[in-house]
């Protein structure tokens, strides 16, 4: 008797039909103590000095909620580094939005947890490295494991509901199940268990992080295994490598369809990527409102819809479950971002992404490149 | 979880919240990375999900509303209840 949101689909090929966005990704700070090489930020990272301020963040959060998002998810860096963070909370709860914040949980304590509470969060989620604590440290470069744990539990006690985030490569992959166990030991009612995306600092690292397809088919029956035996008591997402797929993910539910992301400095993204697509013009919230952007924004309509498809997406009669796949990922490895996603087994340079996965999975990883500012 | 019976008090847990989705017109569930739209059956349930109400007493104000018989109602709200519990999207405990 429920269904999961369908929105009316626009017309093949017509002029896209623009949907209100569901969910906004706001990254409050690219400030992180972790410094993991998979970070999800771009390589240039956006200094204190120029990140938005309480009274503009807040400013887009009221946009946002007319513009029919739903969900707001207070990321980063690490979001908690904002002393404004249980204001943000607030102001975002007490307009019907549903907050979500997605933290390493290093800098958490008793005191923090309650004020946020208080402000109205509504859901948590805490990143682990690995299952334990040296090789946690080692690939976050940074020892949090510990205090992640202190932190997860700080958060049950609070009565906030916990997700587990658990990015798995070729270094943490043999500790599969000891992750899953360790969400479970620490109160979560959900995990997700991500695969590496390869963009930015992951891309950079690549070699030292992409599993061998035998590591990659050990992972899914382990999730698979977990998953029967869990049933009920903790859910599992489970996120797998493009490079492996035949078929591309459905990047953001399609490019400008559902999802938005503000950058620190308050520019306006289709995806966290993709400011990594040279010939983008991004709109900043500083200077233009969220539904103007979203509705009119350049940066939205490159890739909104399939007009801009070429052969083979353009016919593909895929074109409106997958929206062509991952516009950062074909340039990244096309050099062109509107190619056909490489993911996809019926793009060109399928072949040869799956090759560069088998040579760099087997040969030995390279040391890790971690995510920081430049000195 | 074991089956859902009458004397249950359907609520939702703190990670889930009903709420009007004024742009589109409609009530949606706002969960963890999901949001989850009943239909207008599921929704005049879940609005009588308060926490103290149980399974017999909101079938009560239902057979009220469209004169029927509780005991047609019930299944259908006990199926309901037991589709979103195992989602997680709501929660069921013993009557005070």
């Amino acid at each position: 008797m429920t269904e999961t949101v369908t929105l009316p689909e626009q017309a093949v090929h017509k002029q896209p039909l623009i949907e209100s966005p569901l969910g906004l990704l706001a990254e409050l700070t690219h400030r992180c103590p972790l410094r993991c090489p998979y970070c999800s930020n771009p390589l240039e990272l956006v200094r204190a000095g120029r990140e938005l301020d309480t009274e503009t963040w807040q400013r887009v959060f009221d946009e946002a909620s007319a513009l029919g998002v739903l969900q707001i998810h207070l990321s980063g860096g690490e979001p908690t580094v904002r002393r404004d963070l249980e204001a943000l909370v607030r102001h975002a709860a007490a307009r019907g939005l549903y907050t979500n914040l997605i933290t390493s949980g290093v800098l958490l304590d008793e005191a923090r947890v309650a004020a946020l509470d208080a402000a109205g969060l509504g859901h948590v989620q805490i990143s682990i490295q690995d299952a334990e604590a040296g090789s946690a440290d080692r690939i976050a470069g940074f020892a949090g494991h510990a205090r992640k744990i202190e932190a997860a539990r700080l958060v049950g006690a609070a009565g906030i509901a916990l997700t587990v985030n658990a990015v798995v490569h070729r270094q943490n992959l043999e500790r599969l199940d000891a992750m899953i166990a360790l969400a479970e030991a620490m109160g979560a009612g959900r995990i997700e268990v991500a695969h590496v995306q390869y963009y930015g600092w992951a891309l950079r690292n690549r070699a030292a992080l992409i599993p061998t397809i035998a590591q990659l088919e050990a992972a899914t029956a382990t999730v698979e295994a977990a998953r029967a035996r869990l049933a009920g008591r903790l859910t599992i997402d489970y996120v797998v490598p493009d490079y492996y797929a035949e078929l591309p993910k459905a990047c953001m539910a399609g490019w400008g369809r559902r999802f938005l992301n503000v950058t620190p400095e308050g520019k306006v993204l289709p995806c966290h990527a993709a400011e990594t697509i040279p010939d983008l013009v991004f709109d900043s919230v500083r200077e233009h409102g969220l539904a103007e952007i979203w509705r009119d924004g350049a940066a939205f309509n490159a890739f909104r819809g399939t007009a801009w498809m070429p052969e083979p997406c353009r016919s593909c009669d895929r074109r409106e479950v997958d929206w062509g796949g991952c516009r950062c990922q074909a340039l990244a490895l096309t050099g062109d971002a509107a190619a056909t996603d490489p993911a996809c087994g019926r793009s060109a340079d399928h072949h040869a992404l799956r090759a560069v996965a088998e040579a760099e999975s087997h040969a030995p990883p390279p040391g890790f490149a971690y995510r920081g500012f430049p000195r | 979880m074991g089956a859902i019976t009458e004397v249950c008090v359907p609520f939702f847990p703190r990670s889930v919240k009903l709420i009007e989705d004024r742009a589109r017109g409609r009530w949606v569930l706002n969960a963890p990375e999901r949001v989850v739209v009943p239909d207008d059956t599921a929704l005049e349930i879940l609005h009588l999900c308060d926490g103290e109400r149980t399974v017999d007493a909101i079938c009560d104000v239902l057979a009220k509303r469209y004169n029927a018989a509780p005991t047609t109602i019930r299944a259908d709200v006990i199926e309901l209840l037991q589709e979103l519990a195992d989602k997680g999207l709501v929660k069921l405990r013993p009557p005070l």
